[in-house]
């Protein structure tokens, strides 16, 4: 199998009053056509390393790497015009929060066909049936009204899925998804991953989906990464996540409460400073 | 008798010639020495039920007693001596230009204690954070630290029932685990009644021994921890909600079959 | 010595302060540790202080009179030179002198209107938006009143009830410049009002004066302070505007506006007598205003992003 995408040894690096300070260190990978999962604690890098890919690290952060390549053309060199071929287009990014990805003054068929538009020549005609098209993808039901409505008028799942929708209208190969469904109530969150994997298993797309939540990255992805302190601690099956080694992900892992009762008090995770070195 | 009671409590808010109703008519006891959950999705009510009980939202219909006694109109001083609560977003609930000494001390000042030194000594070790602590500005502590402070605030009045708004949700996994047990064990230490509104149905299993489930402002049904753990829920909202906290693999599947 | 300084700047940066004093002077200090970074609050600072010094050192930086004539045969309308510096005015006084006395008039303004109108803005403010409904009606529309009033002339208005004077002035602008402050205070409140922390003050019982004074008003502070400073500039002009129309400080009171004012006469022949006091507003306004700028910097958390 080819890789889709290779980052090795991914350093982030922001500048403070006491010299650079690194917050990704290291983080190397190869992901194909598979649903890769990025976990983590706040602070520990995982959506630095998200944006990094996409050549988006917020300022004053520098991002280097000794290899980052997405199908065979190397992103640490991208020109602005195979950016422009890149971003939106072959990979795209979806927040965790659709209010402020979305633009709150256009409507989201609007929004959807100038996406579609500035990747792809068609006709406005065209462009609109591929809007409806995409909305029906993503299980909107009445994707007519969708089209006519502002981001406000949507409650947090439908904008979510209207922001899925918006990212995928260029059909990219690799989509990057960055706490996609935090913000979401349980019930809404199990159907918008079920529309995330059905895009994978359906078009052969690549998932990297970054979250906080071990459980539901496990019950969803192929494979996980753990990320601590800026570095990848654990690389593992996703189904084999209960058996991890590292007494990071161990530790995550347990102290999570569950229904059907368990340890009381719930089990520490006792942080060792090993971990971070 | 129950400590907490609510009465086919209504919330409607008015903006202008909008009503918004909230609660719909939820009724609930919580004994003494009890742990009672609330459970829902966003939009169900349950955090503007706490917010009712102590006086932050508008009770517009049904009663609340506390201790046997109607709550009516604004709060009395000894009420909050009574009954206390804890918000979901550490970051939002403490005063970006207090210490966390002017945080503790604040209330004792109002309810004239005399002995605050101790008490906010005490009340430091208690939640488990040490004197070093004292002086320290929000923004010079973690999420986790900072709900520590919120507790210690809530417990620094020793009021016999603590509200608890989502008080983990905005916290990672590792130091909800941590906070949860300090809950627990203050709980059990002192005999406390927690009122705890989560999102989350196994932070609820977790803590209380009972819960209620509420959608749309109205109560779909009451379990016994028991019953949630066996998953014996009698309405489909519940099980909906059982379902989805499995976890995507196992939704899908029990979707399947 | 640079042990101990550098032990004195560890102890106010800890993030474990032991004692109430230390968190608020290493909360302080960091402040001014953002402060300093911005090049031109710092020369604007520099000019406030200067400002300062000169007003409180008057007597010993001036080396003539500023109200007593000098020779009038000899000594009128002189340019500058080495003996008068900025030369003399129409009744031989040394213009140096008097600009160096018409700092602590100029001084005296800003601190009495800063005084006045700070606190009654931020009351007025706080209080309409904490409490909103009929509170908030009252009070902001008879703020709306007040600004409606035209500075200059509610000011002349006033001089003319009371007689010229500078102390009438500065009531005058004290009135008419509180009523922004009130708006900015007012708007702040709404945002903080309804935040988690005020819940949870209110749910500890506290009152509603406890409240407005110990978590509102502080949190408003900053911006109102920038404001303040940001109109110390208008209010200079106001005030020598009302000496240069006569209304305000009344000679021989070496006030820079009312200087100009008499300059005006000789602009073209003998340009220093209105210029220098002029370059002194000049240099006094644009101090504040780099000041408030830098304020806003460092205070404002939106500015902060």
């Amino acid at each position: 199998m080819t890789d889709l995408l290779t980052v090795q040894n991914l350093r982030i690096a922001f500048p403070s009053r006491h010299g650079p300070v690194e917050v990704v260190r290291g983080v190397s990978f190869a992901m194909g056509k598979e649903r890769l999962g990025i976990v983590g604690e706040s602070g520990s890098g995982k959506s630095l390393t998200g944006r990094a890919i996409l050549g988006l690290t917020p300022p004053p952060g520098k991002a280097t790497a000794e290899k980052l390549e997405f199908d065979g053309i190397d992103l640490r060199e991208a020109t602005r015009s195979q950016w422009h071929d890149i971003r939106g287009e072959r990979i795209s990014m979806v927040m965790q929060d659709p209010k402020f990805s979305l633009n709150p003054v256009m409507t989201i068929g609007r929004q959807l066909m100038e996406t579609y538009r500035t990747h792809r020549r068609s006709t406005r005609a065209e462009a609109h049936e591929r809007g409806l098209e995409m909305l029906n993808a993503v299980q909107i039901r009445d994707p007519d009204r969708v089209m006519n409505a502002y981001p406000h008028e949507l409650s947090g799942g439908m904008g979510q899925r209207a922001m899925i929708a918006m990212m995928l209208v260029t059909e990219p190969e690799l989509l990057i998804a960055d706490e996609p469904t935090s913000a979401l109530d349980v019930t809404v969150q199990i159907e918008v991953l079920r529309i995330l994997d059905r895009l994978v298993s359906d078009r052969g797309m690549g998932l990297i989906f970054i979250s906080h939540d071990l459980r539901l990255v496990s019950s969803f992805c192929d494979r996980v990464l753990v990320m601590y302190a800026g570095q990848v601690v654990e690389e593992v099956k996703a189904t084999d996540l209960a058996n991890a080694s590292h007494p990071y992900t161990k530790g995550l892992f347990n102290c999570l409460p569950r229904i059907e009762g368990g340890q009381r008090p719930l089990p520490i995770l006792e942080r060792d400073a090993d971990w971070a070195l | 008798m129950a400590l907490l009671n609510s009465c086919d409590l209504e919330v409607t808010f008015t903006k202008g010639s909008e009503h918004v109703q909230a609660v719909r008519g939820v009724s609930f006891e919580v004994a003494e020495g009890e742990s009672y959950g609330i459970v829902g999705e966003s939009g169900s009510g349950k955090s503007t039920v706490l917010r009712a009980i102590c006086g932050l939202a508008p009770v517009t219909g049904g009663s609340i007693r506390v201790d046997g006694q109607q709550l009516v109109g604004a709060r009395r001083p000894d009420f909050y001596r009574k009954v206390q609560m804890v918000f979901q977003d550490p970051y939002a609930s403490l005063h970006p230009r207090h210490t966390v000494d002017r945080v503790l001390s604040e209330p004792l000042a109002i309810h004239g204690f005399a002995d605050r030194e101790t008490r906010v000594e005490q009340a430091l070790e208690d939640v488990g954070l040490g004197q070093g602590f004292r002086f320290r500005y929000p923004h010079q502590l973690s999420g986790g630290q900072r709900q520590r402070v919120a507790i210690a605030r809530a417990l620094i009045l020793e009021p016999r029932i603590l509200l608890l708004d989502e008080p983990t949700s905005a916290l990672d996994a590792s130091i909800q685990a941590e906070v949860l047990n300090l809950l627990d064990r203050i709980r059990s230490e002192r005999g406390l009644t927690y009122v705890l509104v989560s999102h989350d149905l196994s932070v609820v299993a977790h803590m209380c021994e009972r819960l209620m489930v509420m959608q749309h402002g109205q109560a779909v049904e009451e379990m016994t921890r028991e019953s949630l753990q066996a998953r014996n829920a009698a309405q489909d909202y519940t099980r909906k909600l059982l379902t989805a906290s499995l976890g995507y693999r196992a939704a899908q599947e029990e979707q399947a079959s | 010595m640079s042990m101990t300084e550098s032990s004195r700047r560890e102890w106010l940066l800890t993030d474990h302060p032991a004692s109430r004093r230390q968190a608020r002077l290493g909360q302080m200090y960091r402040t001014w540790l953002t402060f300093r970074q911005n090049r031109l609050a710092m020369v604007g600072l520099g000019i406030v202080v200067l400002l300062v010094l000169v007003a409180i050192f008057a007597d010993l930086i001036a080396p003539y009179d500023p109200l007593i004539s000098g020779d009038l045969r000899t000594a009128r309308l002189l340019p500058p030179s080495w003996n008068h510096p900025m030369g003399t005015d129409e009744q031989a006084r040394d213009i140096f002198s008097r600009v160096v006395y018409g700092s602590r008039l100029t001084l005296m303004v800003v601190a009495l209107v800063a005084i006045i109108a700070t606190p009654i803005g931020l009351l007025v403010g706080t209080t309409a938006g904490y409490f909103g409904g009929w509170v908030d009606i009252i009070l902001m529309r008879i703020t709306d009143i007040f600004l409606a009033f035209p500075r200059l002339i509610l000011a002349l208005a006033f001089v003319a009830a009371l007689g010229p004077g500078i102390e009438n002035a500065i009531i005058a602008i004290a009135i008419t410049s509180w009523p922004p402050y009130a708006r900015l205070a007012r708007a702040e409140t709404l945002t903080i009002r309804d935040t988690d922390y005020i819940a949870a003050i209110r749910l500890q019982g506290a009152s509603s004066a406890r409240i407005i004074s110990g978590h509102v008003v502080p949190l408003c502070l900053s911006s109102v302070i920038i404001r303040v400073t940001l109109d110390m500039a208008g209010i200079i002009l106001t005030a020598a505007g009302l000496g240069f129309l006569g209304l305000g400080a009344q000679p021989p009171q070496p006030e820079w506006g009312a200087m100009i004012a008499a300059g005006r006469r000789f602009l073209i022949d003998f340009w220093w007598v209105a210029t220098m006091p002029g370059i002194a507003i000049f240099a006094v306004s644009l101090g504040f205003n780099l000041l408030g700028d830098g304020l806003r910097d460092v205070l404002d958390p939106k500015g902060r992003g």
